[in-house]
């Protein structure tokens, strides 16, 4: 494997050819926030959080959707930035009800995290508050659309990991909503699988295991990295 | 068929048309249909149903695409054999038996026809729309006549697909989607990049409020559409295109698919096309209905099947577009524009316009303007000559305000750069864009945040929903327009707005996000007063806004005389 080198924040630093350009600011001990990225599925780009400055570029680059190449000059942090990724949090926020207290997720979860790692202190936009529904019909999980922030990690590890393609985007812009196969209930669900990876990789409280009270729904999300791997290796096989 | 087929085609039908003694051309598009052109087909077939077997044959009723002046339709065009030409505007069942009658009486007719010196044909250049109303869209031999597919038999024949990329650049054609990138460069890349298959697409899914001219050249000229692809598919070494239609234009697309057929009867696309050993294949696609699938990247993953979403670029569609390989993707009047330039040479084209604009461009008119309608003007033209000159000025004596361009993605260029020549860079550097080609003239009773507004909730409504700043941030900008038209706003708002217009145009993952707050920044670069006239006097100087609400951490005036603020006795 060839070894590159590229400028992050004025320092040289090395990274594999091909790689990640989020993925080799991380290898330099960088934290970059991201809510939509998760090592094993595909890039979206679409929680724009990872936003970086790369020399030569007119606009800002989401590092997932870029790959690290040879002389790359990428600036992770200035002013600018920061300012742009807590106003991009703050509409996050404003888009659904994220209310901690009352979450199954409290004190576990990946956005309430970012909130307090970039000194998110309140929301300049008005809160659109829109009533939306909870699906508990499944036997052993449940949604609340409430606390989704359509990453769509869940579609992507249902599609591409799990190869079920349950759940899907109904409707666009402020109206997306994920969905059960066409939009039934979960429960009545007949591509579902029940195995759970959607929950677990699901960065809010918007997917839980039933029975979960406030602030016990933990997430691991290291399990696809291993499952993923063990795929290429045959390491199920006999 | 080969080219000398071609040719004798063309010939043939130009001796049937030139022997008769009356050609009617009646405007058969969509805006002269919505005013009747229906019925008065209906009532002209009668007419020469009735009349006796003598004069019949040598008469010829042609329905055509678009005239221009749309807001006078139906048209008809009454040509005689000695050529001379006249045009009838407004045309009903009864005043079409009159004007057919005087041609066959040799008399004058009763109703005037238009000046021969009008001002909106007089003052427009004619390269894409040459054909537009003197060809029946849904008749191949129409189009062949009027030289359809000579240019692709002449790039087929005797032109390198190198020399066919070059002349393109010569020519200076910059893609007229809007965002006006060099069509040479484009192609060259194409051509350039490796791979087994590639790909033409033409993007026809014109989406922006008011602007249809991708939908007439379409309906009016499809043959030259698909000639332009054929080139271009010659030129970058693709055998496939696509042209993407969108679902809101249905006899665009009934008229392309006629036309792809009888072309690929006639030799003219498929296999061996003109007897080469080029092949091409068009497939036509048609949208569902989001705005978004303009959006190049958003198209080709709609043509592809998925959920019409845009993706990141880099990397461009030139490298790797429809299924990962190198995809050349322009606007139909990009194509529409090819083969006039292959016809004539790219110096020919270069000598209209200026500097960095070259060629025409064609603008769908509309607004309070006298004229509206579908007009082609040289780039550099000035945006006074449209609107007074060929647009005929405002009606009912009305003051220009402003002229909306670009769409949602455009801004509103004020009275007083009425002189600026319409070109790619002076719009830009006005804060507006060329776009694709909408052009609305409003008068002293449009209100700037009102109209700010109405593009916010175009956006808010076509926003994919795959980014955050896009997904939220137009309907937060929207939100914050609605309480400045309300008259609940504070000045503290129209900070919050500004900031928000930046992170969104900065931010946003692709065209749609990233244009989305144009008409805000720009409304507020030239009318910022008729801002503050809402938030701190609670006026509305054009007189739209009802202004009924108050700020909600504000008490009224007459706050104490409120019953919850009395205390009970």
């Amino acid at each position: 494997m060839s070894v590159i080198t590229l400028t992050i924040n004025g320092e040289l630093v090395s990274a594999r050819s091909g790689q990640n350009l989020l993925e080799a600011i991380r290898d330099q001990g960088i934290k970059l926030p991201t809510l939509c990225y998760l090592d094993g599925l595909s890039t979206r780009g679409g929680c724009r959080l990872c936003l970086v400055d790369i020399s030569g570029y007119p606009r800002l680059q989401t590092a997932c959707t870029t790959t690290a190449t040879e002389g790359m000059v990428v600036v992770t942090h200035n002013e600018k930035i920061n300012r742009y990724r807590k106003m991009i949090l703050e509409l996050t926020f404003a888009e659904r009800n994220h209310t901690c207290a009352v979450c199954v997720s409290n004190e576990h979860c990946e956005l309430q995290t970012m909130a307090a790692e970039l000194g998110m202190d309140h929301v300049r936009y008005d809160y659109l508050n829109p009533q939306l529904g909870i699906d508990i019909s499944h036997e052993k999980y449940g949604v609340d659309h409430n606390r989704c922030i359509l990453c769509l990690r869940c579609v992507r590890v249902c599609d591409e990991v799990e190869g079920a393609h349950t759940l899907d985007v109904r409707h666009r812009g402020i109206n997306s909503r994920v969905i059960t196969d066409l939009n039934r209930l979960w429960g009545e669900s007949e591509s579902c699988t029940e195995c759970g990876k959607c929950v677990e990789v699901c960065p809010t409280g918007a997917l839980f295991d039933k029975g979960m009270s406030v602030g016990e729904m933990k997430k691991k999300t290291n399990f696809l990295r291993r499952i993923l791997d063990g795929r290429e290796k045959n390491q199920w096989n006999r | 068929m080969n080219s000398a087929d071609l040719q004798h085609l063309a010939e043939e039908e130009q001796q049937r048309q030139q022997q008769l003694n009356l050609r009617l051309f009646l405007c058969y598009s969509t805006p002269c249909l919505s005013a009747g052109a229906d019925l008065v087909k209906v009532a002209l077939d009668e007419l020469i149903a009735g009349l006796d077997e003598k004069q019949r044959p040598d008469l010829d009723i042609v329905a055509t695409g678009c005239m221009g002046p749309c807001s006078r339709g139906p048209l008809l065009r009454v040509v005689e054999r000695n050529g001379s030409e006249k045009i009838f505007e407004k045309v009903t069942p009864e005043s079409v038996r009159e004007i057919i009658g005087s041609f066959l009486a040799d008399r004058a007719p009763s109703v005037e026809p238009l000046p021969a010196d009008f001002a909106f044909f007089s003052r427009q250049t004619l390269i894409a729309l040459e054909n537009n109303g003197w060809v029946d869209p849904e008749q191949i031999v129409h189009s062949i006549a009027r030289g359809a597919y000579n240019s692709l038999a002449h790039v087929l024949h005797e032109m390198t697909s190198e020399q066919v990329c070059s002349e393109i650049t010569r020519s200076g054609l910059r893609g007229r989607g809007g965002g006006g990138y060099p069509a040479g460069v484009k192609w060259e890349l194409v051509r350039k990049a490796q791979a087994e298959r590639k790909f033409v697409v033409a993007n026809g899914d014109e989406g922006d409020p008011g602007a249809y001219m991708d939908r007439t050249i379409m309906e009016s000229d499809p043959h030259r559409v698909l000639e332009g692809m054929a080139i271009a598919g010659y030129a970058v070494g693709a055998e496939q295109g696509y042209i993407y239609v969108r679902g809101e234009y249905p006899l665009a697309a009934a008229r392309l698919a006629k036309a792809i057929k009888d072309a690929e009867r006639h030799g003219l696309l498929g296999s061996r096309v003109l007897d080469s050993s080029f092949n091409f294949r068009v497939d036509l696609r048609v949208g569902a209905g989001a705005f978004v699938c303009g959006e190049e990247t958003a198209l080709m993953t709609s043509i592809m099947g998925r959920r019409g979403q845009p993706v990141p670029r880099p990397p461009y569609p030139a490298q790797s577009g429809l299924w990962g390989l190198p995809t050349l993707i322009n606007n139909v009047e990009t194509f529409a524009s090819v083969a006039p330039i292959m016809r004539h040479g790219a110096e020919w084209f270069a000598g209209f316009g200026t500097e960095k604009s070259k060629g025409t461009k064609v603008f769908a008119l509309c607004g309070e303007v006298v004229n509206s309608g579908l007009i082609e003007v040289q780039m550099g033209t000035s945006l006074r000559d449209i609107v007074f000159e060929i647009g005929g000025g405002l009606p009912d004596g009305g003051t220009f305000k402003a002229a909306q361009t670009g769409g949602p993605s455009g801004g509103c260029i004020p009275a007083q750069h009425l002189d600026t020549p319409v070109d790619y860079e002076s719009l830009q550097a006005l804060g507006s864009i060329m776009g694709s080609g909408g052009l609305i003239v409003m008068n002293e009773t449009s209100c700037m945040p009102d109209v700010a507004k109405f593009f916010m909730d175009f956006c808010m409504d076509e926003s994919c929903g795959k980014c955050v700043p896009c997904r939220v941030g137009t309907v937060e900008m929207y939100e914050l327009l609605q309480r400045i038209t309300n008259g609940s706003a504070m000045d503290e708002d129209l900070q919050t707005l500004e900031e928000l217009c930046h992170v969104v145009q900065e931010t946003s993952l692709c065209g749609l996000g990233m244009t989305a707050p144009n008409p805000v920044l720009n409304t507020l670069q030239y009318f910022r007063d008729e801002y503050l006239a809402h938030i701190r006097d609670n006026q509305c100087p054009a007189g739209v806004c009802r202004l009924d609400q108050i700020p909600l951490l504000k008490l009224p005036e007459h706050a104490e005389q409120l019953a919850i603020f009395k205390e009970e006795p």
